[in-house]
């Protein structure tokens, strides 16, 4: 049977410059930030990040790993605009494909079942379409010839997402009323990493809650990441609520370069996931 | 905390209503109101006039109590779940009226809260597309402009997020018959896009606004007819409710006291 109980830093063994990769969760919510950090404090570069943006895009922005990024919004949710990704996008540092949330959506459901679009009208007549050639339009094959959006699969090399509960096999449990699209994620990549605020054994992981909350088979995983508070400073009730103090912190940390050297040398440079605690009180 | 002077309703109750207008004769189809007053003036739509609304808790739920925007949490009455993936489902079976702001807002309805500047290069990044493109084509779409300025409604928007009637009618009959952009409500007045080729239509002012006002703070030639009324007063009733909606006064942040 098959263990698949790894570190943060081995999911960053796992990942190359300029990859593309898909992490889950929505706005500040249920972020899988213990990896965000690892492979913020790694070497890679040229990332093209596709994500349902919040912190996770704006930090990988502050610390110069991404060049592109695919996305509908990126947001903290109590506040509405993400710091570092907006410097970043002023400042020209990285290129974006503008999607919206739905068109997004079907990309990760083309990608996961294999096909390289889902006709949709969702963009048409908008700047999503009629200022990005890379959007393309199809005719309908039927009697309504009627033109649709070809919506790209959008094609993971690895997604990472954030669970409540898993196993050592992989198994993933979410325990909040959204799932957001992390099933989709790690169906869109063919290698795809969790980390989970707990990891139980499988009986009683089987056993704990109703069996609709299990969300993420085994089958879709490769790695599982035990991270208390993995996912703060970002929401995950209801093991805990987003840190709204601390993410007026890391807000005010993007203010100019003497801020985020501030921030940064506090909680990325303290080291891996396990000190990040200790500094933070966790 | 009212601030109700002699029993007066305020300019942001009247904002309210405005709000509330835009679902009469909605019926049973998703009402979601994005924002501070589009939610106490979508809850109070329900409460007061179109009972088969079917609304969400801005997250996940969809519940059939009113609950205050703010203060302490009250117990929720769930019908159903709606997770974001399950929002998409409705929108696109045309079943919602959605009410979203806008950064800029051109007289054809089209809708900028993107990133103003050129195309791809954001002088000011802003949410980006958020569900505008999709919402605007398949589900009835109003907007909610607390400032009315030169700087929201101007004659060319940066970056097209939301669909206007000019560019959805440009795009296929389907998109012809279907979008539906109902009204633009703002702390001056409420708008409609019923003039000719549909065209931004000023509908009326809240009390105390003249309609040379709203001219100067729109940076377009707006149709106006040549009577102009005055957005209809709350009720009693409805004064009380919007209290109840909003303990806080959170409104008042959107829409100050004149």
């Amino acid at each position: 049977m098959v263990d698949k109980r790894i570190t943060e830093e081995d999911v960053v063994s796992e990942l190359r410059d300029g990859m593309t990769i898909g992490i889950g969760g929505w706005g500040s919510r249920r972020k899988p930030m213990s990896i965000v950090r690892a492979i913020a404090n790694s070497d890679l570069k040229d990332l093209t990040l596709v994500s349902y943006g919040g912190p996770d895009v704006g930090i990988l922005c502050a610390t110069g790993k991404v060049k592109h990024v695919v996305y509908a919004f990126v947001s903290l949710d109590s506040i509405a605009l993400e710091p570092h990704f907006r410097t970043a996008r002023q400042q020209g540092k990285v290129t974006t494909l503008e999607l919206d949330e739905g068109l997004f959506l079907l990309g990760l459901q083309a990608a996961a079942w294999r096909v390289p679009f889902l006709p949709t009208r969702v963009g048409l007549g908008s700047d999503v379409v009629e200022r990005q050639p890379e959007i393309r339009l199809v005719t309908s094959p039927y009697d309504d010839g009627e033109e649709f959006v070809a919506a790209p699969a959008l094609n993971l090399d690895v997604a990472i997402v954030h669970m409540h509960r898993g196993d050592a096999r992989g198994n993933g449990q979410y325990l909040n009323v959204d799932p957001y699209m992390d099933d989709l994620m790690v169906q869109a990549a063919p290698k795809a990493f969790m980390s989970v605020e707990k990891v139980l054994d499988s009986d009683e992981l089987k056993s704990n809650g109703a069996p609709q909350t299990q969300l993420l088979s085994r089958l879709w995983t490769h790695g599982v990441v035990e991270a208390p508070f993995g996912a703060h400073f970002t929401e995950c009730v209801p093991d805990y609520p987003r840190d709204e103090a601390f993410q007026r912190e890391y807000t005010a940390g993007a203010k100019d370069a003497d801020a985020w050297a501030g921030w940064k040398a506090k909680y990325l440079d303290c080291g891996d996931h396990a000190e990040y605690r200790k500094v933070v009180g966790l | 905390m009212s601030q109700i002077s002699g029993g007066q309703p305020s300019r942001a109750d009247y904002c309210v209503i405005g709000v509330a207008e835009c679902f009469r004769g909605d019926g049973e189809i998703m009402a979601n109101p994005i924002g501070t007053t589009p939610a106490i003036g979508g809850r109070l739509a329900r409460e007061m006039f179109e009972p088969d609304l079917v609304m969400t808790d801005g997250e996940a739920l969809l519940v059939a109590n009113a609950l205050p925007i703010s203060g302490d949490p009250v117990d929720k009455v769930v019908e159903a779940w709606n997770p974001y993936r399950k929002m998409f489902d409705v929108v696109w079976s045309g079943r919602r009226h959605v009410m979203m702001g806008a950064s800029q807002l051109d007289p054809y309805g089209n809708q900028n809260f993107a990133y103003i500047g050129e195309w791809g290069k954001p002088k000011a990044q802003l949410l980006g597309m958020r569900g505008a493109p999709g919402n605007t084509i398949q589900n009835t779409t109003s907007y909610w402009i607390p400032n009315h300025s030169v700087k929201v409604f101007v004659p060319k928007v940066d970056v097209v997020s939301g669909v206007g009637y000019d560019r959805g009618s440009a795009v296929s009959e389907w998109v012809r018959e279907h979008q539906e952009l109902r009204y633009v409500v703002t702390n001056l007045g409420i708008l409609d896009f019923g003039g000719p080729d549909h065209r931004m239509r000023l509908v009326s002012v809240h009390p105390g606004v003249s309609v040379d006002e709203v001219v100067a703070a729109t940076g377009f030639d707006l149709v106006i007819d040549s009577d102009v009324p005055f957005t209809r007063d709350p009720t009693p009733t409805e004064l009380t409710l919007i209290e109840f909606l909003d303990p806080d006064g959170m409104r008042f942040g959107e829409v100050p006291n004149q």
